[in-house]
């Protein structure tokens, strides 16, 4: 089966800047396909390509088959986007931004009607389906942006860091519904800066940095080759322990406080530190995705 | 631009743009009354502080080797200025704040419009509303018994040719301002002089011949002359200089202001 997104060598430069360098990557039909990556890593620029409102600078993009500078309205049709920043439409109630945005797509008013009502419900807005735009909160304006992304039943839907600011509560909303949508089969391109929500929606994924992708796989198995299976963290760790610890032959990334082995065998190591320094300083946790992504893209803050 | 470029551009506008024009639409008859109700009040205002003050000094203008009542003369310039702020601010404020502030268009060009489609459609409504304006203020204008019917009503769609003027050039300069404010610029600079020099409020023959040719220049000129003459019932020839110079004005200013925006929105 064909890709639903195909990049290769895909680059975008703002004069000067390299904003994304020659980036390859497949996204295929019905999965849950994850960008992650610090501030400024290119993320959002590289969404912004593929749903065709930045045009490339070089190498080769196509969506459902279809060239992005060939086929951009084409390829739009069948695509639904909730963006990083808020652009709903202040100047119309919850419903009629849906209705509006369906009349975009060429949706007829009274299937567009029922559609909102559908949409409102999936999201949970239909009780404030007249309110306006300025009367929500970040979290429901986040479910509105993401009800509109669906208004054409889209086959890809794009993301972008759409649980930032939410609540616990609007988070697990929002994955719920996003699970569901992949359920129906749905092909679901996400960006985001949480490990949980990456490691537990995404099938594939990638790690950005400076524009470049850094690894690809699936989440699990990026952890496990890259990681290991357990990270024995020490709070407040001896001068020495650096040392002892590149002695041993282990892997490890420290900050001014804390030091971190990757390992796959948790207990051996956690027993190896206890005999020599105060144990409750130290535990042993299963490996994660943001441990790889901390040895991945270093600890210096972007920006 | 060159010539391609042009062909590009205007390929890239489809009937789609119809649907920014309808979205537009959609928000100014939520407050419909608010709206309607300026160009409905305002001539009234215009006409008596005119009428009755300047009136009473000046009763009659001399007009293309005519006499003309001194309301008469003024009303068909209140139309032509109407027609110009609303189409013109209409593409610069009104058009910054969806630009920028609403993000409006980067939601719309995620969907089939492209860009240049929601472009034509900020022009196609500007102008509307141009004329809707226009149209309103004409209904308060003829119960002073100011404008000579049939003729007058070809003023209607006459105004969406004037109107699209305004809005292209407004659209050039919302291609181009660093922020919102900036648009005093061109408003003092262009759209005030305009409205005091255009023949609007006396006739330009009293100027001096320069002032008289800078005012030619002008486009507003061009559409207070259709729209007097029209006024006053008349249809005169020379109508067709005014007429093709508005005609070949009119889409390049769209067309450089299109233009204008995909470069500022496009990176
Ligand atoms: N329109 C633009 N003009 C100039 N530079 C830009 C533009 N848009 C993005 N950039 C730059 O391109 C780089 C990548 O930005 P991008 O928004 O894609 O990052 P991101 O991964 O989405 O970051 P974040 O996590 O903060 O959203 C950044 O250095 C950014 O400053
Ligand atoms: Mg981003």
């Amino acid at each position: 089966m064909p890709s639903v997104i195909e990049a290769r060598g895909l680059t975008k430069t703002f004069g000067r800047l390299g904003a994304v360098n020659g980036v390859s990557f497949a996204v295929d039909a019905g999965e849950c396909y994850g960008f992650l990556g610090p501030n400024g890593a290119g993320k959002t620029t590289t969404v912004k390509m593929i749903h065709c409102s930045a045009p490339i600078t070089s190498g080769d993009l196509s969506v459902f088959g279809m060239g992005v500078r060939d086929a951009p309205r084409a390829i739009k049709r069948r695509i639904g986007v909730c963006q990083q920043e808020d652009n709903l439409d202040p100047d119309f109630s919850v419903r009629k931004n849906l209705t509006v945005f369906a009349r975009y797509f060429g949706i007829p008013a009274v299937q567009a009607a029922d559609r909102a009502r559908e949409l409102l419900e999936f999201m949970g807005l239909w009780e404030r389906r007249d309110a306006r735009i300025r009367e929500l909160s970040g979290g429901l304006k986040k479910r509105l942006a993401i009800a509109r992304a669906l208004v054409n039943d889209p086959d890809l839907l794009i993301l972008d860091e759409p649980t930032t600011g939410l609540d616990p509560q609007s988070r697990h909303q929002v994955w719920d519904r996003v699970r569901t949508l992949r359920r129906q089969g749905k092909t679901i391109l996400l960006t985001t800066h949480y490990m949980d929500e990456a490691q537990s929606l995404c099938d594939r994924l990638v790690i950005m940095d400076h524009g470049r992708i850094l690894v690809e796989g699936a989440p699990s198995d990026l952890v496990r080759s890259r990681v290991g299976r357990e990270v024995v963290e020490v709070y407040g760790f001896p001068p020495d322990l650096p040392e002892y610890a590149r002695a041993q032959g282990w892997t490890f990334e420290a900050d001014t406080h804390r030091l971190w082995i990757h390992t796959d065998s948790g207990e051996a190591v956690f027993a190896a530190i206890a005999r020599l320094y105060p144990a409750e300083r130290c535990t042993v946790r299963m490996a994660g995705l943001e441990d790889l992504f901390l040895k991945l893209t270093g600890r210096e803050l972007r920006e | 631009m060159s010539l391609a470029g042009v062909g590009a551009l205007v390929r890239s506008v489809s009937l789609r743009s119809m649907r920014v024009w309808q979205r537009n639409r959609d928000v100014y008859f939520v407050t419909w009354k608010t709206n309607l109700f300026p160009p409905l009040a305002e001539p009234i205002l215009y006409l008596l502080a005119f009428g009755a003050g300047i009136g009473a000094l000046v009763k009659e203008v001399e007009y293309r080797d005519r006499m003309v009542g001194y309301t008469a003369f003024i009303a068909p310039g209140l139309l032509a200025t109407q027609v110009m702020f609303q189409a013109f601010f209409e593409t610069t404020y009104n058009t910054f704040v969806r630009m920028h502030y609403q993000r409006t268009f980067d939601a719309i060009i995620t969907t089939p419009l492209s860009l240049e489609d929601v472009m034509a459609g900020e022009l196609l409504w500007a102008t509307t509303k141009g004329t809707i304006s226009c149209a309103v203020m004409m209904v308060a204008i003829s119960f002073f018994g100011l404008l000579h019917y049939p003729h007058a009503l070809l003023i209607v769609p006459f105004s969406l040719l004037a109107g699209l003027l305004f809005a292209g050039l407004g659209l050039c300069f919302t291609g181009v301002v660093p922020q919102i404010d900036s648009f005093n610029l061109p408003t003092f600079l262009f759209i005030m002089p305009m409205f005091l020099f255009s023949g609007t409020f006396f006739p330009l023959d009293v100027l001096p011949l320069w002032a008289q040719r800078i005012a030619n220049l002008l486009p507003l000129t061009h559409v207070a002359n259709v729209i007097r003459e029209l006024g006053l019932g008349r249809m005169p020839a020379d109508l067709a200089w005014d007429l093709l110079y508005l005609v070949a004005l009119a889409p390049p200013l769209c067309l450089l202001g299109i233009h204008l925006m995909k470069r500022r929105l496009v990176k």
